[in-house]
């Protein structure tokens, strides 16, 4: 007994021991980005001095660093929402019908999304913007994360709705009311959760994007953050740590604030594959 | 043949499909097929190949594989690949266990800071990544000067090392996640029946906990090549560089494509043989689903 306690000890130190390892490598190179965006005198060192809020004046008082802002949320927030519409209406179509070239499209779907990467498909895509004389547009990154998130959306709400029982909507047509009432009235309020959480995952991964607008927008008053934030580090230097530190930490609030609502709400981890 | 029609015509369903099917064939399927078309023409941005471009067959195929930059862009990606594989995989499945039926502040503590390294914008991650490592200033070199180091160009003497200890930094949430569930759903009665025959715990590793998640490591292997070989954030750490030391083949391609003389031809068949290579991964991936 005495010697099984002991082990259990000895075990619990190691493994405290690797833990503590493991949370050191992931925390320590985030320190930079809580401690600078404060600090009086930002460098690329973590110095704690006394906490200042000049840093974020300075952001704000550049146009460009705010524009972006304004970008990057045009650009995330239409994507969103024009994935979220339509890859509902397909998914609906998908969950409730069965025609013979179901199975084959669904199957195409999912190898085209997996295999059609942005790193593959940065050549063709940008000619094709070019022809369609979409370059330095919105519309050019908006649309290529359309055609990109579509198919995993459609994929993860047409789960949801595969879990809804058809017999509600038959019910409800066979008392009387009309297919989009059962639409409206029944699988929405149903799979809320899923679109939430489709719509969450969308915004958190165009908001964060960097080769589709570094390669098909031109003027620097279109550049979502990250494109600014990657031109400001290049083209003016080290002396703008300070900004950018700030910069940097403000522009990764949004993503972190999302995952927190998250996590509270539905709890963050995969179920089955998905995660949601 | 057609069911289900009380819910939706099959006109009505049909017309559902029709935005979402407009535009990914137009911004995904399109693109692809595409390229190779491209991939077999010598167009270009600027000079007299901008406006008009001549098919040139398999020529851009035969100069990427006699240029020693795309054949060392290969190698340098294999071991990206390889290096986050083992990191990703290897520290996934380490917080996993070490962090299963764990409750309270320190699990919290763990997963919330490996998530966060997951999901905050890569061009964050890339500086913070400059300013950890950096020679004069850089936390890490300071950490190992008050140990009794020398400090160490990070960059110059370890790059492929650098760009690997990156991504593993990044995306070991996602491994982590997927362990945590596969751990869940192991039975609670297979492991105490283990303590009961007095197993030790590397026993219960190797005899039942990685076989039943046997499944789980493999997608995730498999994901995790076809993610890691298509990403792009290395670029905004190095650009390349040293003396592209780092450029695996997305930066090549990129470089090759949009910098320079823009070669859009040359670019688009780099671009295809990428999309062969996912392509044999995808289909690996699709089996395995499949026998699921």
């Amino acid at each position: 007994m005495m010697f099984k306690q002991r082990t259990n000890l000895w075990n619990n130190f190691w493994i405290y021991l690797i833990l503590f390892t493991l949370f050191l490598f992931f925390v320590l190179p985030m320190i930079w980005l809580v401690v600078a965006p404060f600090s009086s005198k930002a460098s690329l060192a973590v110095k704690i001095t006394l906490p200042s809020l000049n840093n974020f004046r300075e952001l704000f008082k550049n146009k460009i660093a705010m524009l972006a802002f304004k970008n990057s949320f045009i650009i995330s927030f239409s994507s969103t929402v024009i994935v979220a519409i339509t890859s509902m209406l397909a998914a609906y179509a998908l969950s409730r019908t069965n025609f013979k070239w179901r199975s084959t499209l669904l199957y195409a779907l999912l190898l085209f999304s997996t295999v059609v990467t942005g790193i593959a498909a940065m050549v063709p895509l940008f000619v094709l913007n070019l022809r369609l004389g979409l370059i330095d547009s919105y519309l050019s990154v908006i649309f290529v994360f359309i055609g990109g998130f579509l198919p995993v959306s459609i994929f993860i709400i047409k789960d949801f709705f595969d879990a809804i029982p058809k017999d509600y909507e038959e019910a409800a047509i066979v008392a009387g009311s009309t297919p989009s009432q059962g639409f409206f009235r029944i699988i929405l309020p149903l799979s809320q959760q899923g679109m939430v959480v489709i719509a969450l995952y969308i915004f958190m991964n165009t908001w964060g994007s960097f080769l589709m607008p570094f390669i098909l927008l031109r003027s620097v008053n279109k550049y979502p953050v990250s494109v600014a934030i990657y031109t400001f580090f290049t083209q003016e230097g080290l002396p703008l740590l300070g900004l950018l530190s700030a910069y940097s930490l403000l522009y990764s609030l949004p993503v972190i604030v999302l995952y927190i609502i998250i996590n509270r709400k539905f709890g963050f981890g995969f179920h089955g594959g998905l995660k949601g | 043949m057609f069911e289900g029609g009380i819910i939706l015509s099959k006109k009505r369903a049909f017309l559902f499909m029709l935005p979402a099917l407009a535009f990914v064939t137009v911004f995904l399927i399109f693109p692809a097929i595409w390229a190779i078309y491209i991939g077999l023409t010598n167009e270009a941005l600027t000079g007299i190949y901008g406006l008009n471009h001549q098919f040139v067959w398999f020529d851009n195929f035969i100069k990427a594989f006699k240029d020693p930059w795309f054949r060392s862009s290969l190698q340098i990606s294999f071991k990206f690949v390889f290096g986050s594989l083992v990191g990703q995989a290897g520290l996934g499945l380490l917080l996993a266990l070490l962090l299963n039926n764990k409750k309270g502040i320190i699990k919290e503590l763990v997963s919330n800071i490996v998530i966060i390294a997951w999901i905050i914008p890569g061009v964050v991650v890339a500086y913070l990544w400059v300013a950890f490592l950096d020679k004069d200033f850089g936390l890490l070199n300071s950490i190992l000067e008050i140990l009794g180091f020398a400090r160490v160009n990070w960059f110059h003497t370890l790059p492929v090392g650098v760009i690997i200890i990156f991504n593993t930094w990044r995306g070991t949430a996602f491994s982590m996640l997927l362990f945590m569930a596969a751990l869940q759903s192991i039975p609670p009665s297979y492991l105490e029946t283990a303590d009961v025959i007095g197993a030790s715990g590397w026993c219960k590793l190797r005899d039942i906990i990685l076989p039943l998640i046997k499944p789980q490591i493999l997608t995730d292997l498999i994901l995790l090549t076809l993610w890691t070989f298509n990403v792009f954030t290395p670029f905004i750490l190095t650009k390349g560089g040293p003396a592209h030391m780092t450029e695996i083949l997305p930066i090549y391609t990129y470089r090759v494509a949009f910098m320079g003389t823009c070669r859009i031809g040359q670019g688009a068949a780099i671009s295809t043989i990428i999309l062969l290579i996912n392509l044999t991964l995808a289909l690996i991936y699709l089996k395995m689903l499949k026998r699921k």
